[in-house]
């Protein structure tokens, strides 16, 4: 099987006064019809290497790399009707919260069938098609949210709505950018659930960005471990106790357990060496 | 679940939400009425001119002196003064104006419709040109045509308008001869067209006199587009900043995502969100407008209200002075009520506050 993308050498950069920063240094992975986890804290350049695979790095930083492909597809010097051409109909990204991520001033209706007339013949199959999506991500009044501005929705909805949106058109990549993190805790699991059973039917290939090591390991087949732009470890997610690089070791010390109180609680350690 | 997710429709019962805030939106402006006649009322009692003398001039006896003082109720309390003055203007009687001679209401209504007719011009050149600029000057900000929009507006916005007039005149009327000089119309269709809005144009448009009706064009051009150049400035800077402000926003990386087309990103996406304040923006230019543009109306000859409230204001005609300023923020407040009625329609979220 050829992989869906290729990533190799991904550098992104931003100038500031201080001469340039570069906030991805050089991440290389390659991702087939799988799962994949990127875990990392705040400021890893996690959430910078989801956006530069979409081309949509803010100006004005830069993404270079020595190969960025998407089915075979050079990405690098992708022409803006090749973008259009992939964005929204090939890949797409659930961002983290849907209070900004939705235009407000839109309905949700509008805003899906923005996404959904790209792949429909006409607009009769567009709405039956937001229709069926709003019922495959288990919203039970469709026709109401399909109506409804984003300020009437909550979180969960609001992230419900978006994943609909953001997976109308069956793209074979799906980037998930912290996509519950901004939910209660109580529909997060709902949400992923509904996530996991529309990427794993149809067979898509996912790029699922956290914070959260628990959730990305239940979640995912695969973790990279991101610290200050660089991919520090990749582990099988059952494997994950077996880390072997003491920041992942770290990460997962951390993670509380129902088992027992630890105290002191554990802290984690950060090495100079590992920024290298 | 999912009923319970979505906010309950309607909460204040059968009315519907917005005729609720429209009723709210209408009590504050006869709050802020009363609060402007107030304040004319107060002004009309401190400045120091005597409005008994104002009227029979110096050189009248003291009994004719007495006389007027009586009849204008000046040895009533303060209090009873302003009732009366109240009273007075809710029946539409703005006093007399010293000058002419003639009710206040009466030559307001007279010189009103001109300055509505310039201003309306004028508001429409700056907003059709203004936004479009500074939509344009976002999107290529910081390039080439930015810099242009920027320099074109900052000349608008700081040229003094008397100067930018008087060129215009002199380039386009006795140079070119492209448009018409001052005035609001040439003397040979003055006294062809029956005066029915006050609006020349639409009184010409109403009676089918279309060689008027292009004369009057061609006169109203050049103020307008002055004026109109004026908040063409101002609205395409604001047009900018909100602009850059929306297209930072998270649901544009959304919409590029989902594959939207840039052109639709800028125009539909973030246009219609910067539209809201906007709203406020062209709609205060409007009201500055309506004060009568003092300097346009001098330089173009234009019988309008700020010509009138400067000729007022020389000849101590405070009925004439109160009386217009009375107008203008009637004018003002009025249009701030459209701009939050609009409010309503362009933004959802204040639609369902109620």
């Amino acid at each position: 099987m050829s992989a869906l993308l290729e990533v190799e050498d991904l550098r992104v950069t931003f100038p500031t006064r201080s001469g340039p920063s570069e906030v991805v240094r050089g991440v290389s992975f390659t991702l087939g019809r799988e799962r994949l986890g990127i875990v990392g804290e705040s400021g890893s350049g996690k959430s910078q290497t989801g956006r530069a695979i979409l081309g949509l790095t803010p100006p004005p930083g830069r993404a270079t790399a020595a190969r960025l492909a998407f089915d075979g597809i050079d990405l690098r010097n992708a022409s803006p009707g090749q973008w259009r051409s992939l964005r929204g109909i090939r890949m797409s990204m659930v961002m983290q919260d849907p209070k900004f991520s939705l235009n407000p001033v839109m309905t949700i209706g509008r805003q899906l069938m923005e996404a959904a007339k790209r792949t429909a013949a006409d607009r009769a199959e567009a709405k039956d098609r937001a229709m069926a999506m709003l019922e495959a991500v288990q919203i039970r009044d469709p026709a109401r949210v399909f109506k409804a501005f984003p300020h009437e929705l909550s979180g969960g909805m609001g992230q419900r709505a978006m994943i609909a949106m953001m997976l109308i058109t069956e793209p074979d990549l799906l980037i998930a950018d912290e996509p519950t993190s901004a939910l209660d805790v109580t529909v997060q699991i709902e949400v992923l659930r509904i996530l996991d059973r529309l990427v794993t039917d149809r067979g898509m290939g996912l790029i699922f960005i956290s914070h959260d090591l628990r959730l990305v390991s239940s979640f995912c087949d695969r973790v990279l471990v991101m610290y200050a732009g660089r991919v520090v470890e990749e582990v099988k997610a059952s494997a994950l106790a077996q880390a072997r690089h003491p920041y992942t070791q770290g990460l997962y010390g951390c993670l509380p357990r129902i088992e027992g109180s630890v105290r002191p609680l554990p802290t984690l350690q950060r090495d100079a060496d590992w920024a290298l | 679940m999912t009923t319970a997710d979505i906010e309950p429709e309607g909460r204040h019962g059968a009315l519907p939400p917005w005729l609720l805030r429209l009723g709210r939106l209408l009590l504050s402006l006869v709050f802020t009425l009363f609060g402007l006649l107030l304040v004319t009322f107060v002004i009309g009692r401190v400045v120091p001119i005597d409005p008994v003398l104002a009227s029979v001039g110096d050189r009248a006896s003291a009994s004719a002196y007495h006389a007027v003082y009586l009849k204008l109720g000046l040895d009533k309390p303060v209090w009873e003064q302003f009732l009366i003055y109240v009273n007075q203007v809710l029946h539409g009687n703005l006093g007399e104006s010293v000058l002419t001679s003639r009710p206040v209401l009466d030559d307001i209504r007279d010189v009103f419709p001109a300055t509505l007719e310039l201003s309306t011009v004028a508001i429409l050149l700056g907003t059709l040109v203004g936004i479009p600029a500074g939509v344009w000057a976002a999107v290529r900000q910081g390039r080439l045509s930015d810099q242009i929009v920027r320099i074109l507006g900052l000349v608008g916005y700081s040229a003094p308008i008397f100067w930018l007039g008087l060129l215009g005149l002199l380039l386009f009327y006795a140079k070119l001869g492209w448009v018409s000089g001052p005035g609001r119309i040439d003397i040979a269709y003055e006294f062809d067209v029956t005066r029915v809005t006050g609006l020349m144009l639409v009184d010409c448009a109403l009676e089918g006199q279309w060689p008027a009706f292009w004369n009057a064009v061609s006169h109203i051009m050049l103020p307008a587009s002055l004026l109109g150049y004026y908040s063409m400035a101002y609205i395409s800077r604001m047009t900018r900043s909100f602009m850059l402000q929306e297209l930072g926003q998270e649901y544009i990386i959304t919409a590029r995502v989902k594959g939207v087309s840039e052109a639709r990103i800028v125009w539909v996406h973030a246009l219609r969100n910067a539209a809201v304040p906007l709203v406020t923006v062209v709609a205060l230019s409007y009201g500055g407008l309506l004060q009568g543009a003092v300097l346009t109306e001098t330089v173009f000859a234009w019988p309008g209200l700020g010509m009138y409230l400067t000729n007022s204001l020389g000849s101590a005609d405070m009925n004439a002075v109160l009386g217009a300023t009375l107008v203008i923020g009637a004018a003002f407040v009025t249009l701030n009520l459209l701009s939050d009625v609009l409010y309503t329609f362009l933004d959802p979220r204040v639609r369902r506050r109620g």
